[in-house]
């Protein structure tokens, strides 16, 4: 397969993971802040929300620190399964996932707050269970918000390159996202693939825009 | 006893704290809780449905024991088949008419299917004159549609006693005679218990066989008894 194609695949390979990983615990942790009142929630919230403002070279930094061969989470995964993320499209996967995990969950929470809870107070005097009520009434209401996140999230999960860098390199064809081949193609002097490589992801980020804007909470069909 | 209440709670919001202390028996099958906004009304009634937990107290409906904080008693609402009428009726709004009034007989993980529902659904849109709404959405109803659809959705679910707060305060003057004469004889022909809150004297003059007033999270005992024959 060409380079620009196995780069392409790649990057929507560690995009879809990453995001299915932010959609789920997105979703439970804006259910979570939006429902549950404890000491130290927005400090939480806060917490969470820093991989969008923090520069992605930082937080490549600290998952370095975190997964590494001497790192707490790297050490144990290695001892214990043998396991290494660095330098892998798995560790690509986590760094995608961490920068775009506060895309899920800011509109998640959002979406959580606005569906008005006496519709599962409805819900629990007609005699559903809280598991059954909140894929019933919650997240149904939810969903336009969270889906619009979740696709943020994805073109965010492509267009990642500061914390991929750092955690899984540039390996060709292994750990080489389309952002990073572009950057590798520019450095090399290769301008008609870095030309190629450019146009490919300008339509990927439309087209999930696009989509992203018909689905954006303002167009609920109900209410 | 068809009630028998016993509810503290103090709800607290920032600086402010509400203490609700209501404290009632009555044999009546139709139970009328009078009082202003903010009385404590609502959150009586969310006690009663156990939407709320009381700090301390018991409550009994049509004999059976819902709540006793002494003996650590606390049915959760799933389990104490309250028909519940909220004010502004809390009708799902992705779900059709049909879908709303059949809800609380899916028992699964998925809301029923457009065509769904049992005999009882087809008896109660039928009788509250909903057949040729059952594929619209409740926000495509009219105010008194919603009501109807609501006490479907309530009674389908066959409970033990019907809670009602302030059932007729979002409708037109003329809806709301209307339907306090039809909620008035649905409730005669089934005998249901009933609890009734409401701010309008009008609804305790229909409804009241025992009426009372609440104010600042108590009964007030000074208010004037009304008595309906």
């Amino acid at each position: 397969m060409h380079p620009t194609w196995t780069a392409l695949a790649l990057s929507l390979k560690v995009a879809c993971w990453a995001t299915a990983i932010a959609l789920v615990l997105g979703v439970a942790v804006g259910f979570l802040l939006a429902r549950r009142r404890f000491p130290g929630r927005e400090l939480l919230d806060t917490i969470l929300t820093l991989p969008m403002v923090m520069p992605p070279t930082v937080l490549g930094y600290y998952l370095l620190v975190l997964l590494g061969r001497k790192g707490w989470i790297g050490q144990g995964l290695q001892d214990w399964f043998g396991i290494n993320l660095i330098f892998t499209w798995q560790g690509a996967v986590i760094a995608a996932a961490i920068v775009a995990f506060p895309l899920v969950f800011k509109p998640a929470r959002a979406a959580f707050e606005t569906v008005d809870g006496r519709l599962e107070d409805a819900a629990r005097v007609l005699g559903i269970s809280e598991a059954a009520l909140f894929l019933r009434v919650t997240l149904p209401l939810a969903w336009r918000g969270i889906l619009a996140g979740a696709l943020l999230a994805f073109a965010r999960a492509m267009g990642e390159f500061g914390a991929t860098l750092m955690v899984a390199g540039s390996i060709p064809g292994r750990t080489q996202t389309l952002s990073i081949a572009v950057y590798e193609a520019v450095q090399a002097g290769q301008d008609d693939i870095a030309n190629t490589l450019v146009l490919i992801t300008s339509a990927v980020c439309m087209a999930v825009l696009l989509t992203a804007g018909r689905l954006a909470p303002g167009r609920v069909g109900y209410r | 006893m068809q009630f028998d209440l016993n509810i503290q709670k103090t709800l607290r919001s920032g600086k402010r704290s509400f203490h609700l202390d209501l404290r009632l028996q009555s044999d009546s099958r139709r139970l009328v809780i009078l009082g202003p906004s903010g009385a404590g009304k609502s959150q009586a009634l969310r006690a009663i449905a156990g939407l709320l937990r009381p700090d301390s107290g018991r409550i009994m409906v049509g004999g059976e024991l819902l709540f006793d904080a002494s003996r650590h008693i606390d049915l959760p609402p799933q389990a104490r088949r309250m028909g519940y009428l909220f004010q502004d009726y809390a009708l799902f709004p992705h779900l059709t008419v049909r879908q709303n009034i059949a809800f609380g007989e899916a028992r699964g993980w998925r809301n029923p299917d457009r065509q769904a529902g049992s005999e009882a659904v087809q008896r109660w849109l039928a009788a509250f004159h909903l057949d040729h709404l059952a594929h619209q959405l409740p926000g495509e109803l009219s105010g008194g549609q919603r009501q109807r659809v609501a006490l479907a959705r309530a009674l389908v679910a066959q409970p033990a006693a019907l809670l009602l707060d302030e059932p007729f305060a979002a409708l037109d003057p003329d809806l709301r005679i209307v339907l306090r004469g039809e909620l008035d004889a649905l409730q005669r022909e089934l005998g249901l218990p009933m609890i009734l809150i409401s701010h309008d004297v009008a609804d305790a003059e229909v409804f009241g066989d025992h009426v009372v007033r609440m104010r600042d999270g108590a009964l007030d005992a000074g208010a004037p008894a009304l008595e309906t024959p």
